[in-house]
């Protein structure tokens, strides 16, 4: 067999294809489940901690830095495996789904609670008194002067850490959780042949190749104006 | 409370850990003093290329950049090490992940290092040109620095989670500060050498976030 077929043979094999598609699929399904429920509660927890931090309770924004911090600052595979094989010492055991979630939600969380943070900071101070001596209260100035200008300048910045941090799915398959990754490589063991990671990484280009290009959409749509 | 402590943080395991732990924690060190350049190397290339403004070569070095940034790097990592073999290939393992680690990388870096050499008005390099200075003259003397001191908070920024994803390394087995963790923890049946790798992470690692949000609270103040 010459290199050319070898190479074909191991990665491009139609057979071991077809065995391999329904499982990757449903790993598949696993990911993007995964993926939007961290998109939604990273980003929501990320949004309230920026607006609890806006009220500049001191005590409370101590908590709310160290936190961003600590999860910026620590790997998000080193926070998966601390909640799943560390957590179950104190007696509360994690799935690999809840775990994979709930470290990605805290990375997205710490992230998105400085986008917003930052976003909350451009907006000028004299919007807020301007607003606050309407008659709005410190909430509704929030709601309805700041913050609608405040997210349009986090857009480009966020896409990009939401792209980031659901790509970061793969690495449940560190606790072996059922996603794309883990569905193909051990069908990849299984048949003795890389094909099946051929297609896991196919499913993952399929799924993430338009988010890439519609990040790059929105950067220049909603740039900084300058 | 005691018991809860003496399994996070059980003295007697600490101690017998440290010295592999410590190793582990050289060997992120190397790795990442090996990742971080050969990345920033090739995200400087790829903007420099894109500078030229060769519309074919743009529309491949977007599509490289794109690619890359879609694509999971623990799948890449994985690819290349489990992959290769089937093709009778025999990639060291440090190999494997460098080259892993560079494909991601330097697509980051190439989009950073492209958004500050565009961030310099064309005028510059009209006006550099004019006084004499040669292409590559005109682009390391007069675009780069200010390009680099533009995107600087986003470069410290990719650096860090460079750093971070060097923990990927472990599922390869590489015997970097996660994966010596774990082996400690297995072979313990205590977390310990895991809450001491996560905070050798948080030692290694808070300071660069601390310089992160001074510098990018400087560019909004300076604004």
């Amino acid at each position: 067999m010459g290199a050319w077929d070898r190479f074909v043979f191991s990665f491009f094999n139609a057979d071991i294809a077809m065995q391999a598609l329904p499982l990757v699929a449903k790993g598949f399904v696993v990911t993007v489940q995964l993926a939007l429920a961290v998109i939604v509660a990273g980003t929501l927890g990320g949004l309230v901690l920026a607006m609890l931090r806006s009220f500049g309770v001191r005590p409370l924004n101590w908590l709310i830095i160290a936190f961003a911090d600590v999860m910026r600052a620590l790997p998000p595979l080193v926070v998966i495996i601390l909640l799943f094989f560390a957590l179950p010492y104190t007696g509360v055991s994690l799935g690999a789904f809840m775990a994979t979630w709930l470290a990605l939600t805290l990375v997205l969380c710490a992230f998105a609670e400085e986008i917003f943070w930052a976003g909350i900071l451009a907006v000028p101070r004299g919007q807020w008194e301007a607003a606050r001596s309407t008659g709005l209260s410190r909430l509704q100035t929030l709601a309805h002067v700041v913050l609608p200008q405040a997210v349009r300048m986090t857009v480009p910045p966020l896409t990009n850490r939401v792209i980031a941090t659901t790509k970061g799915t793969a690495l449940g398959s560190v606790v072996a959780l059922s996603e794309i990754l883990n569905q193909s490589s051990s069908a990849a063991s299984l048949a003795g042949n890389a094909t099946p990671l051929t297609v896991g990484a196919a499913a993952y280009l399929l799924l993430f190749l338009p988010v890439v290009i519609l990040g790059r959409w929105v950067e220049t749509r909603y740039a900084w104006r300058k | 409370m005691d018991a809860l402590l003496l399994n996070f943080f059980n003295p007697e395991i600490a101690a017998k850990v440290w010295p592999f732990l410590l190793q582990g924690f050289w060997t992120t060190l190397l790795l990442s003093a090996i990742v971080v350049p050969l990345g920033l190397a090739g995200g400087l290339a790829i903007a420099v290329l894109h500078s030229l403004h060769i519309r074919w070569l743009n529309w491949l070095l977007i599509a490289y950049v794109d690619f890359f940034r879609a694509f999971p790097p623990l799948v890449l990592l994985i690819f290349l090490y489990f992959g290769t073999p089937f093709l009778g290939l025999d990639i060291p393992k440090l190999a494997a992940v460098a080259f892993g680690f560079l494909l991601n990388t330097s697509s980051y870096y190439g989009e950073i290092f492209r958004a500050g050499i565009e961030s310099i008005p064309a005028g510059q390099t009209a006006a550099a040109r004019s006084t004499g200075l040669g292409r590559w003259q005109t682009l390391t003397f007069v675009v780069l620095p200010q390009a680099v001191r533009n995107v600087l908070p986003d470069l410290v920024s990719n650096t860090l989670e460079v750093i971070k994803l060097t923990t990927l390394a472990s599922v390869v087995a590489l015997p970097e500060l996660l994966n010596n963790a774990r082996q400690a923890q297995a072979l313990t049946y205590n977390p310990t050498p895991i809450v001491i790798a996560a905070l050798m992470y948080l030692a290694l690692l808070w300071p660069i976030v601390r310089l992160l949000s001074r510098l990018e609270h400087r560019s909004v103040g300076g604004r």
